[in-house]
């Protein structure tokens, strides 16, 4: 089957994902769980344990609270409660932290730090797994045992308001509930007062047992501002008053019923310092946890620290104190302070009850359980514990009790921190084999790319892929069979849960044909390069392939690149590798020009004015690679004669500078966004622009930056979106004054603040209108064969429709960026591309290593806290999933995007034949080779210390990378038809 | 000071004195002319590059040697010295003493001793243009390093020594052996441009410097919080390096390569 090196690339691509996301689906696991799931409420409590002497305490202990109001503050880092920041803005909350009765602890968040898995950790006491990130944005229902359920079932009744996550997560369970949506990031007054009017209401009905508020309005301004942000402060202020109102409210209540009550103030995940969450920084995992009962009773003087202890313990806590069984997978040990007021009998039987929990949890889940010090520590407790049950009903000496109580409850104690780590330490087991396979279908569709290199890069751009034949030979069935064999066998012998083994065997039967299609394609292949090899090397005609420096550069950097992912701290800072490489790209690139305009001046003097002349002249230096013999046809620039002499100087003079603007326009760039880890606290000019003291320069530089944009873009469109984008960027900057990020020249305060539905929406239009254009136009060229030019304007009008949607999306800070990848595109292609004549594989490839570095430009990292979630959300009054998804995903990627699209309409209007077919091979490649190694060294690190907080979030973003580029491929391969066809 | 080092710098210096006589022992006595038109006898010239090939190898071992004694002889007189906590003070001084020995050997080797006027006042307006170049490179090497990220504020100093250490191990040499004239160092760093070994080995030096020194930057993001990955420690440590590679290998490359070697003469 012959077929051209754009639809090859793509296909494989698109196999390539399949690939991946079969790795992705067994590299990230399901935590292991107590099998005991749905049977735990039948389950009678563990009881007490007695050494001889009976006891007839089997039931579970009454609770310890009447009613219990949990006001989880999204984003609370600890500092906002414990450091100055919460003795300025928090005046109560200070006084009950210090001299109140409460006790106030620093809760460890684990990875992720996003807002769903931690609120499971926080109700059953579970650590979820990373994967729970992605399904962040549509959380299903929480089947797990917890403590919402077992409170339901034990008949509270609970009251839920806040985030909309919970009433996904607890359906039915809230006899009143009023969601809020998280996903208007950058309201933060609202999201709030919708909790808020409800409570005046609810605390003086006492219909009630656990009342839930979930406050988001403090994350959003993390997100929007950052946490030194002045709004902070209000906003915290803001919870200090609801927290004494609701305290006051309860105290009141008590001083009724005399039974007290519980009021739990805590947040879900810290803060970094730029204002995101999601990654393991200490401000992100740390946050508060206050317990306030009036229970707690202290004396004077007794000054209470704040503990460290983990986020898991509170649901054990919650649990004892509502008088539930402890959930089954919870892994958190009771914070023993809260219970620390009760008789020393029920104080060893909370402890008792979380251990026994705790090692039934440990037996199912570790094999050799009793050999973990955790175990044997609680089995001695116990034994302590039945005897002092039994001194204890035989009314023994007070001392002796007293002393021996005390031992046990050391003894419990240490045994639940043993206990707890090492459950926590439980790495839930890797789908090996799911992964396996994904690897082999990446691997082998990487081998088949590189083998057909010389193929698919000869001037045809066409190649012969042996598919069908080796389908119908000896070696495709047997490869078949075996690989079945093995497949029954795997998913027979597995205990362990195995997605691969999940799916149907119809399903898996086409994955193994696929698989061993793909070996014999490789085979057959490999055996036509070795038969061409011998032929080559009897021929000794054939020219030596020669590499200009550019080559070697391009072929070194993007094996450093590759080979530089096996460290964590080169993933934490790939920006620098990626800043680094188009540096040195830079000033090759300036070699280059140098060498061939002064030496050519030197000993040819006729040539090089013909290089100045449009450069026409071929440079024979560089063009005599074999491998790479395209034939760009030289698309001669127009040029008016009477200008020449004028135009040829000042164009030699900007030939020689354009590197340096280059260069100088990155380290701009570079110094807009600090990112990574270890330089991100450093100050930067985007951190300085969006400080709420200069407003009025971030309007001025984002007005600036539309206008240039506009003057970048509009010179190659038609009159039609010309109009378009001009009134489109008119819309951003309304956008973005409406959402009160710039300010108009008339407007001297921001008083109304709006969502800025309207012009959002009004630029979407817009948007859509050129997009609707370009396409049109483009299917106008395939219509009337001739016309080149249409389906070149065709192009650049997609183009420039996306252009216009990455400045709607981008924050105004971050609206240089693209101003600078305009301009850098417009610089390379007028005094380095074209006079340069470098082939399309180069031109690619630069792309390529720009798009990269601008995705960094843009402020993104490997981690998954920058990603700009409210970019998602421009435009939509309700969130809406595949939109939401979709806008997203093109504002984080928007830099490796554009430039693939410029890369489509430079590459369709200035050369002819087989550019396109190169290009898009040769982008797959490039893409592909970093994927493929990644898949590998993410294997072989899977118990690396950092594989959850830096290996896995840069593995989903490469798996959404080569998402995109099959995206891309396909894009590429569209064109490439019509661009045949016409 | 350390005793143990002293006798470590005591038992190099005869050794410098074992390479260096030979070495200028060779160049007094044996000035063989370059520039031969006529290839009449095949086996003089192999003998002319043999002995061309021996003298570059003691120039450059004489380089190294340099370098390495701007490691041990501050610390006879400086307190505290090191090279990676007083680094600023070892960079000046490496540049000095590598300098030296470029002009020293250039003194003494002439490796194209063709300039035909030789009044004074050209020497000296050619001195006072190299310098000017040398300048001129160091403040185009900072530059560069700005625009690779080396903050544009903070520590200009430690860039600014860092791009004259550069200089030395590039310009330095190039302004020696080729005399401020651009047209010819491009000449001699675009491919097929070399007319002599010394030329030759020059471009591999030069080239290797500045491979060290991008080599040099990558420890930099890793997190293993070494005194060498401060800026610009680890760059000038490859620099270094580098440039004392290009130094041994040169002579190898070319003594390895002579036959496929041919260099038109001008």
């Amino acid at each position: 089957m012959r077929l051209g090196s754009g639809t090859f690339a793509a296909c494989c691509v698109v196999i390539e994902v399949l690939g991946v996301a079969l790795f992705l689906r067994g590299f990230f696991p399901t935590p292991v769980r107590s099998s005991a799931r749905t049977e735990h409420q039948a389950e009678p409590p563990a009881p007490e344990p007695s050494a001889g002497a009976s006891s007839n305490w089997t039931k579970l202990p009454p609770p310890l609270f009447r009613k219990v109001v949990i006001m989880l503050i999204d984003g609370l880092r600890d500092d906002f409660v414990f450091g100055s920041k919460g003795v300025k803005f928090m005046p109560y909350t200070t006084y009950l932290v210090e001299k109140g009765a409460s006790h106030s602890f620093v809760a460890e968040a684990k990875l992720p730090t996003v807002t769903m898995p931690r609120i499971k950790a926080l109700m059953t006491g579970s650590l979820p797994g990373f994967i729970d990130v992605v399904r962040n944005l549509n959380s299903p229902a929480l089947l797990e045992d917890n403590v919402i359920t077992q409170a339901k079932a034990a008949g509270k009744r609970i009251i839920f308001y806040g985030d909309e996550t919970w009433v996904k997560l607890f359906p039915r369970h809230f006899v009143e509930y009023d969601g809020t949506t998280s996903f208007f990031v950058s309201d933060y007054t609202e999201v709030d007062d919708n909790v808020t009017r409800h409570l005046d209401k609810v605390l003086k009905r006492g219909d009630w047992d656990v009342l839930i508020l979930h406050y988001l309005g403090l994350d959003h301004i993390g997100h929007v501002s950052g946490p030194s942000s002045p709004l902070i402060g209000h906003k915290l202020r803001e919870m200090d008053s609801i927290l004494m109102k609701i305290h006051t409210s309860l105290l009141s209540e008590e001083r009724e019923t005399l039974v007290p009550n519980l009021l739990v103030l805590c947040g879900d995940h810290g803060m970094s310092e730029t204002g995101g969450h999601g990654a393991s920084s200490v401000e992100e995992l740390n946050t508060a946890l206050i317990l306030i009962s009036s229970a707690f009773e202290r004396k004077p003087g007794d000054i209470r620290r704040p503990k460290h202890v983990q986020q898991t313990d509170l649901a054990a806590t919650l649990a004892i104190g509502l008088g539930l069984p402890i959930p089954g997978n919870s892994v958190g040990s009771l914070l023993f302070p809260t219970v620390e007021g009760r008789p020393v009998r029920e104080q060893l039987r909370f402890l008792h009850l979380n251990a026994v929990q705790l090692s039934k949890l440990l037996q199912e889940n570790v094999p050799s359980y009793t050999k973990e010090p955790g175990f044997e520590q609680f089995k001695m407790s116990e034994r302590l514990h039945g005897n002092w049950i039994r001194l204890y009903l035989e009314e023994n000496n007070s001392e002796v009790l007293f002393n021996l109580g005390a031992k046990v409850r050391r003894q419990y104690l240490d045994a639940l921190r043993t206990l707890s780590l090492s459950l926590s330490r439980q790495v839930a087991q890797y789908d090996i084999y799911s992964m396996l396979v994904g690897t082999v279908m990446v691997l082998e569709v990487l081998a088949l790319l590189l083998l057909s290199i010389p193929q698919a890069l000869s001037s045809e751009a066409e190649l012969e892929v042996p598919l069908w034949s080796p389908v119908f030979s000896l070696l495709f069935y047997l490869m078949f069979l075996v690989l079945s064999a093995l497949h029954v066998i795997v998913c027979t012998s597995t205990e362990s849960s195995c997605y691969f083994c999940g799916l149907s065997w119809l399903t898996a039967g086409g994955v193994m044909a696929l698989i061993s299609a793909l070996l014999c394609a490789v085979g057959s292949a490999l055996a036509k390069m070795f038969a061409d090899g011998k032929f080559l090397s009897k021929n000794p005609a054939h020219p030596k392939a020669r590499w200009s420096e550019l080559d070697v550069l391009i072929l070194l950097g993007t094996t450093g690149h590759v080979l530089s992912l096996g460290a964590s701290s080169f993933i934490e800072e790939e920006h620098q590798t990626w800043y680094f490489l188009i540096n040195t790209l830079c000033l090759a690139l300036c070699h280059e020009i140098y060498r061939n305009c002064f030496l050519r001046d030197d000993c040819e003097p006729q040539q090089c004015s013909h290089v100045e002349e449009g450069f026409v002249s071929p440079a024979p230096a560089l063009q005599d690679r074999s491998i790479r013999c395209n034939m760009l046809e030289p698309h001669r620039v127009s040029k008016g004669p009477t200008s020449l002499d004028t135009l040829r100087g000042y164009e030699k003079w900007m030939v020689l500078a354009s590197p340096w603007v280059i260069l100088t326009c990155c380290r701009l760039l570079r110094s807009l966004n600090q990112t990574g880890v270890q330089w991100a606290h450093r100050p930067d000019l985007g951190h300085w622009l969006t400080s709420s003291d200069h407003k009025a320069e971030l309007s001025v530089l984002a007005a600036l930056s539309l206008i240039l944009i506009f003057a970048l873009v509009q010179r190659r469109c038609s009159l039609t979106s010309k109009v378009a984008m001009a009134l489109g960027l008119l819309g951003v900057y309304c956008y973005r004054a409406a959402i009160g990020n710039v300010l108009f020249p008339w407007q001297r305060d921001s008083k109304d603040i709006s969502k800025g539905v309207i012009e959002a929406r009004f630029v979407h239009v817009f948007v859509l209108g050129i997009l609707f254009t370009g396409t049109k136009d483009l299917l106008k060229s395939q219509v009337i064969a001739a016309d080149f030019t249409i389906k070149t304007v065709g192009l650049w009008e997609i183009y420039s429709g996306l252009v216009l949607l990455a400045a709607l999306l981008f924050r105004p800070h971050n609206l240089p960026v693209l101003v600078f990848s305009l301009f850098i595109q417009t610089i390379m292609t007028k005094f380095i591309w074209k006079p340069l004549r470098h082939d399309a594989a180069e031109i690619t490839i630069m792309h390529y290593w720009f798009g990269q570095a601008f995705f960094y430009f843009q402020g993104n990292s490997n981690s998954i806290a920058t990603v700009d979630v409210s970019a998602g959300f421009v435009g939509l009054d309700t969130y809406m999933e595949v939109p939401a998804m979709f806008l997203t995903a093109f504002a984080t990627f928007a830099g490796p995007v554009l430039w693939a699209s410029h890369l489509v309409s430079f590459l369709s209007s200035e050369t002819s034949g087989s550019a396109l077919g190169h290009a898009c091979f040769c982008y797959a490649l490039i893409c592909s080779f970093p994927v493929s190694a990644y898949i590998i060294l993410v294997t072989s690190l899977r118990y690396h210390l950092f594989i959850w907080s830096v290996f896995s979030p840069k593995l989903l973003y490469e798996g959404m990378h080569i998402l995109i580029t099959a995206a891309i491929c396909a894009f590429f391969t569209a064109m490439d038809q019509t661009n045949t066809k016409s | 000071m350390d005793p143990a080092l002293f006798r470590s710098s005591l038992s190099v210096w005869p050794s410098f004195l074992l390479v260096s006589a030979p070495v200028l022992f060779d160049y007094a006595s044996q000035r063989v002319p370059r520039c031969s038109h006529s290839p009449w006898i095949a086996s003089q010239e192999n003998t002319m590059k043999d002995t061309d090939i021996k003298r570059l190898l003691y120039t450059h071992l004489l380089c190294i040697f340099s370098i390495i004694l701007s490691i041990f002889i501050p610390s006879f007189f400086l307190e505290n010295f090191s090279i990676l906590e007083t680094h600023l003070t070892w960079l000046c001084i490496c540049s000095v003493f590598v300098t030296a020995v470029n002009l020293l050997l250039y003194l003494v080797v002439k490796p194209n001793a063709s300039s035909k006027r030789s009044s004074l006042s050209y020497k000296v307006t050619r001195f006072l243009k190299c310098c000017i170049y040398f300048l001129m490179s160091c403040f185009f090497f900072h530059v560069i390093f700005v625009l690779y990220g080396a903050p544009l504020i903070e520590l200009v100093l430690e860039t600014f020594l860092f791009a004259v250490i550069l200089s030395t191990f590039t310009t330095v040499p190039c302004l020696c052996l080729l005399g401020p004239n651009i047209k010819a160092w491009l000449r001699v760093f675009s491919r097929n441009g070399v007319t002599s070994i010394w030329e030759n080995s020059l471009q591999i030096t030069t080239i290797s410097s500045f491979i060290g020194t991008w080599l040099g930057a990558f420890p930099i993001p890793l997190d293993w919080e070494r005194p060498w990955q401060v800026w610009p420690i680890s760059c000038t440590l490859g620099a270094t390096f580098g440039y004392v590679a290009g130094l041994v290998i040169s002579p190898l490359w070319i003594y390895w390569n002579r036959k496929q070697l041919t260099y038109k003469n001008h």
